[in-house]
């Protein structure tokens, strides 16, 4: 078949090639693909910290997670005979997710139960990306803490660096309730130093805070997320963790501890903020992040846990649908200046 | 007039490449005369005009061939002088077959439309000169095609302070405003003039684009004789959309389901007032407009003064054809324009561009889930939520879509450009308007 046809001495198109389709007829570029290749981009540091602090525990837990999510999500779709996603890599960031959220001794089946959990319970069976309700790492994290504590609470120390102890800040938190002495040494600053480098226990992705803050900045530069769930979520914990902190000094350390510590900052950056399963209104993330705030200190503060981000994630993701029906944005036009009030302005009808 | 104008930010938008670049510099050229033009019939929204000459007929230039079919219509004039041929059969531009008037050429191209110049007009009647917008067949030249002598008639318990020409031509690609305004500013401004005495207002506001500097430049120069206060708006898409041109200008917000006029405006695009003062000045009905023939496979883009009748391809002739292959030659711009599967398709009082697209140029579309990413709701102008309601309209659910304002949609794509999952989205909204629009219909005719 010719390309053109030939008239006039011009060349011109030939109608039996013309595709026909609606409007609009281009589009911006990006894909969903794309899209999780930036948030991949925007993980590396949180990764590059992760392996400086843990050394091989973190490569390891890594290639795991990542390694059980793809094969999770090719097989599930094999066995439903439907079409392969493992290409739109969502399923490699919720393992690289997953295994940023996991001590670094745990053994090859945790990553595994967590991964395959993450993938077939939480995604696939909800029908798969964009239908789950809750953040697949989050929901991972929060099932593998309950049902397998022992594992998931075997804290080691940061390979690299001077050694604090062996707990986590979290921990040394508990250790410390009741004596304002003690609580008060946890926030001092050459301690807020190392919870902000990352020189700290925890699990391997979440010590450094200024990784994920970096990584975080990108995520918004690329308008990868609403900033307002991070925003909402980090200001909330602050305000309530500071308030407690001044009502009670031997309760709980002043607020930049608790900011820097534990799951909050890769929680906020990088969890709340799953597009599927965060609200779509602006309203909403503001109000989704400020939840997840005050679920984040109920839980770390009163709760029997230390540590509670990914809990309030998983509760907040629930109470979604709820977020987005009340916070919902009235069209354009909706209340406007209508004739009567126009008139009214200018005096023509009393 | 220089001074400042406060101007307001509509929600959302996108800045889609433009490609106006192609075709922006060139001058519009004069379509030579052609042996033979396929004149639609129906070239306006309203009722259908009914055809007054029948085969064999001699007729002059801009000579009445169809007369309106009731208020809401427009008639249709020959656009040169010759013999009428049969009715034909020819492709619409939104899709179908639709009746066209056959003119065939004698060569002569005399005038003879039987309108008298009115050069005096400011001192005319009002309902003289609404009337001759009336004859002239004037309508919304920017793509809607309503007749303009109805959108100058607001009834009168509607209170009508502004005038807003629409010279923003947002759509990208197309650029023939854009040559008209450059060329014909005095025509555009005079245009503007007589419909501002018809309104009664002394409000003129001019919308354009700040990607046009040199209009810009000629329209400033004489905007202040005529009365017309041209305001330069931000380049976003889709600013040139009737309600978001009236809030940046007045900051007032039509009401959903409502009409400029309920906010004391009425907007003419910048064609439609050239062609005002045609039909006013000079006596001629609207039988040729600009044109924007364009594309990356377009020989030479540029803009035609087009009679109405000519085929694409005619219009793609003049533009020296393609030079590498086409996938889509599509009637309007890139975000609103129809898709066409003929170069039969005539050249309409709405046709503002004709664009060829390369096949890496279009949007390819599947039905991956929505992943709420919220880029269409950030993007909407009429701040709805089109990703969920996306959803709704996929499972039927045409009443929660209903509720949740899918009637206020205007179908202008920006959800569906920035799209990550490539979702078909406005595509599911014009579904859901026609779903409910039949359930109205139908509800409306149980009542009586």
């Amino acid at each position: 078949m010719s390309e053109e046809i030939e008239k006039n001495n011009v060349a011109l198109p030939e109608p039996g090639s013309l595709v026909l389709s609606t409007s609009p007829h281009v589009q911006d570029g990006d894909s969903i693909t794309k899209i999780m290749v930036k948030v991949l981009i925007c993980l590396l540091p949180a990764v590059a910290a992760s392996i400086w602090f843990f050394r091989f525990d973190a490569i390891r837990i890594l290639v795991y997670c990542a390694s059980f999510c793809i094969f999770a999500e090719y097989g599930w779709t094999l066995a439903t005979r439907q079409r392969a996603t493992v290409g739109d890599y969502s399923a490699l960031v919720t393992g690289v997710i997953l295994a940023l959220n996991l001590p670094p001794g745990v053994p090859w089946w945790i990553c595994a139960v967590g991964s395959i959990f993450a993938i077939i319970i939480v995604k696939e069976l909800f029908g798969g990306l964009g239908q789950n309700p809750f953040n697949p790492a989050a929901a991972a994290r929060v099932a593998l803490l309950v049902g397998f504590a022992g594992p998931m609470t075997q804290w080691a120390a940061p390979a690299a660096g001077s050694l604090i102890s062996g707990a986590t800040p979290l921990g040394a938190i508990q250790a410390a309730k009741g004596s304002a002495e003690a609580i008060a040494h946890l926030g001092a600053p050459d301690n807020l130093m190392n919870l902000f480098f990352g020189n700290v226990g925890g699990s391997i992705g979440e010590t450094s805070a200024l990784a994920i803050l970096i990584g975080g900045l990108g995520l918004m530069a690329f308008r990868l997320i609403k900033w307002q769930i991070p925003l909402a979520m980090l200001v909330t914990i602050f305000v309530f963790t500071g308030i407690v902190h001044m009502a009670a000094p031997g309760l709980t350390p002043n607020p930049i501890y608790h900011v820097l510590s534990g799951g909050v900052m890769i929680g906020a950056f990088f969890m709340a903020t799953d597009m599927v399963t965060s609200p779509i209104t602006p309203l909403g993330a503001l109000v989704f992040g400020a939840l997840i705030g005050i679920l984040t200190c109920i839980i770390r503060i009163w709760g029997a846990y230390p540590e509670g981000v990914s809990f309030s994630i998983v509760i907040a993701n629930a109470l979604v649908p709820l977020i987005d029906r009340m916070c919902y944005i009235r069209p354009f036009g909706w209340h406007s200046h209508s004739a009567s009030a126009l008139q009214i302005r200018r005096g023509e009808i009393k | 007039m220089n001074i400042p104008i406060k101007t307001w930010h509509f929600h959302g938008g996108v800045h889609p490449a433009d490609g106006k670049a192609l075709s922006n510099s060139v001058p519009a050229q004069r379509a030579p005369l052609l042996d033979r033009y396929t004149v639609a019939i129906q070239q306006n929204i309203g009722a259908p005009p009914k055809p007054v000459v029948a085969k064999g007929d001699a007729v002059k230039k801009g000579q009445l061939i169809a007369e309106p079919g009731g208020f809401v219509s427009a008639p249709v004039h020959a656009p040169t002088s010759g013999t009428v041929g049969d009715i034909v059969e020819v492709p619409g531009a939104n899709g179908g077959a639709i009746q066209a008037i056959e003119i065939i050429s004698d060569g002569k191209d005399e005038w003879g439309s039987g309108l008298d110049p009115i050069p005096n007009w400011k001192n005319t009647d009002r309902e003289i000169l609404k009337k001759r917008i009336a004859e002239a067949g004037i309508v919304g030249m920017g793509g809607a095609a309503f007749p303009t002598h109805v959108k100058l008639s607001p009834p009168p318990e509607k209170v009508i302070d502004t005038l807003i020409l629409n010279g923003a031509e947002c759509e990208p690609y197309l650029t023939a405003d854009h040559r008209l305004m450059l060329e014909r500013t005095e025509a555009v401004l005079e245009g503007a003039a007589i419909a501002a005495k018809i309104l009664r207002v002394d409000r003129v506001f001019l919308g354009i684009e700040e990607n046009k500097p040199d209009a810009i430049a000629a329209l400033n120069e004489k905007a202040g004789q005529y009365g017309v206060t041209v305001v330069p708006l931000h380049v976003r898409y889709p600013q040139g959309g009737e309600k978001q041109l009236i809030y940046a200008l007045t900051g007032r917000s039509v009401a959903t389901g409502g009409l400029p006029m309920d906010v004391g405006c009425v907007v003419q695009n910048v064609g439609s007032c050239a062609a005002i003062r045609d039909a006013v000045v000079e006596g001629h009905p609207l039988i040729e407009r600009y044109t924007t023939v364009t594309g990356t496979p377009v020989a030479n883009p540029g803009t035609w003064i087009l009679r109405l009748g000519t085929t694409v391809e005619q219009a793609l002739t003049f533009a020296g054809g393609v030079k590498t292959r086409a996938a889509k030659v599509i009637m309007g711009g890139p975000m609103m324009g129809f898709a066409q599967t003929s170069l039969g398709v005539t050249i309409t009082k709405n046709s503002s561009g004709v664009l060829l697209l390369q096949w890496k140029e279009t949007a390819e579309y599947s039905s991956n889930p929505c992943i709420r990413c919220g880029r269409c709701v950030r993007a909407c102008p009429m701040k709805l939520l089109p990703g969920p309601v996306s959803v709704m309209v996929e499972s039927e659910n045409y009443d929660e879509a209903e509720k949740n304002y899918v009637m206020d949609c205007m179908e202008c794509g920006v959800c569906t450009y920035v799209c990550p999952a490539k979702r078909p989205l406005v595509q599911h909204f014009r579904r859901a308007k026609a779903e409910i629009n039949a359930k109205r219909r139908a509800a409306k005719a149980k009542q009586a």
